[in-house]
């Protein structure tokens, strides 16, 4: 399945609390918010490194741009358009929206 | 070919996530995807209001969901319980959006192949 | 909470489809309206005969704890109302163990009664799910 969390880690619990949750096969998207978590040096870096390991994490990069935050991302995280965000919705059976 | 369902539970400017929604269901109509649905619900109602009047320079939220809806034949269901207890009802409701039921999100989520959700 | 049937059509209720429905509760009462709004749908969902699945996580296992009284905030205790949902035929309540201890929760302090399971075993309960709904 494909989760997506729209939630900087450094405010909310949603990132560590998805990535709790990801099975084999499933995938991970950050949107809104929720692209802090794709960056490097922060408190949650780590975490975010060590989950890319198990399974995939992308980000939407239109929101990574609009945030200003395109130059710190963490290297082997895909970054996508909306049609990429279609794209995923539509590869994985069902998504959930980590609110 | 998809069809995809939306669900959208925030009102829009305070959140994001109207505008993630449409700009999720445009790429997906150019990707020859069908929108079949979007459901307003919580805060979200508030994006049907006729009475909605942003500056000149930003984009206008509920006029979009209009014109998306109307190109595409996007049926835009705003839940009747959520609109009553926000003051949403046909007297200011935007062309386009009809009231109706949570049935509505039900059925949405059993006809699409996928339901998306976005909210806060 | 009748208010939120309007408009329903049962005949429209897609063609004799099962699916597995699983509504995801991560937050806590009262603070914000989601978790009333949440149920809202529940109960309504139970008209569909689907296969309906509740999930407490993280804030949202505060929402069966018992004892809630909400007189003195002038808001509805909807708390009970997940007495009757059994009633619905929705009897799959799922609590994450783990949510569950770090708020030093015990399975007798839930109003209903609910399945624990571990964070390993909630994550394949979300993947077998055909629409997850998160509020």
């Amino acid at each position: 399945m494909l989760h997506t969390v729209n939630k900087s880690p450094t405010e909310r619990n949603t990132l560590e609390s998805c990535l709790k949750h990801v099975n084999k096969g499933s995938v991970v998207l950050l949107i809104e918010d929720g692209v802090y978590g794709a960056l490097k040096g922060t408190t949650s870096t780590k975490m975010v490194e060590q989950a890319l390991k198990n399974f995939p994490i992308y980000a939407l990069y239109p929101d990574i741009e609009a945030r200003g935050m395109q130059d710190r991302v963490i290297d082997g995280i895909k970054l996508v358009d909306y049609s990429g965000f279609v794209e995923l919705a539509a590869e994985h059976s069902s998504v959930q929206s980590w609110l | 070919m998809m069809k995809f369902g939306i669900l959208i539970n925030e009102g829009p400017y305070t959140h994001q996530a109207s505008d993630t929604a449409y700009l999720f269901a445009k790429a997906a109509i150019e990707k020859g995807h069908k929108v079949n649905r979007v459901f307003f619900y919580h805060d979200g109602v508030y994006n049907s209001s006729r009475l909605t009047e942003p500056p000149q320079d930003d984009r206008h939220i509920v006029n979009r969901w209009q014109k998306l809806a109307k190109e595409h034949h996007i049926d835009l269901v705003v839940c009747v319980a959520a609109a009553l207890r926000r003051g949403i009802k046909d007297e200011n409701l935007q062309e386009g959006f009809r009231i109706s039921g949570l049935g509505q999100l039900i059925e949405a989520g059993i006809q699409s192949d996928r339901l998306v959700t976005f909210g806060d | 909470m009748s208010e939120a049937t309007g408009g329903i059509h049962m005949e429209e209720g897609g063609g004799g489809k099962i699916k597995k429905f699983l509504y995801l509760n991560r937050k806590a009462p009262y603070g914000t309206i989601y978790a009333l709004e949440s149920l809202e749908v529940v109960l309504i969902a139970a008209a569909f005969d689907q296969d309906v699945s509740l999930a407490f996580i993280d804030d949202g296992v505060y929402q069966i704890v018992k004892g809630q009284h909400t007189k003195g905030i002038d808001v509805k205790n909807f708390s009970p109302t997940f007495r009757a949902l059994e009633g619905y035929d929705i009897e799959k309540l799922y609590v994450e163990k783990e949510s569950m201890e770090a708020r030093s929760l015990k399975e007798t302090d839930f109003l209903v009664p609910v399945k624990v399971v571990n964070a390993a075993e909630m994550a394949d309960i979300m993947q077998s799910q055909d629409v997850v709904l998160s509020f």
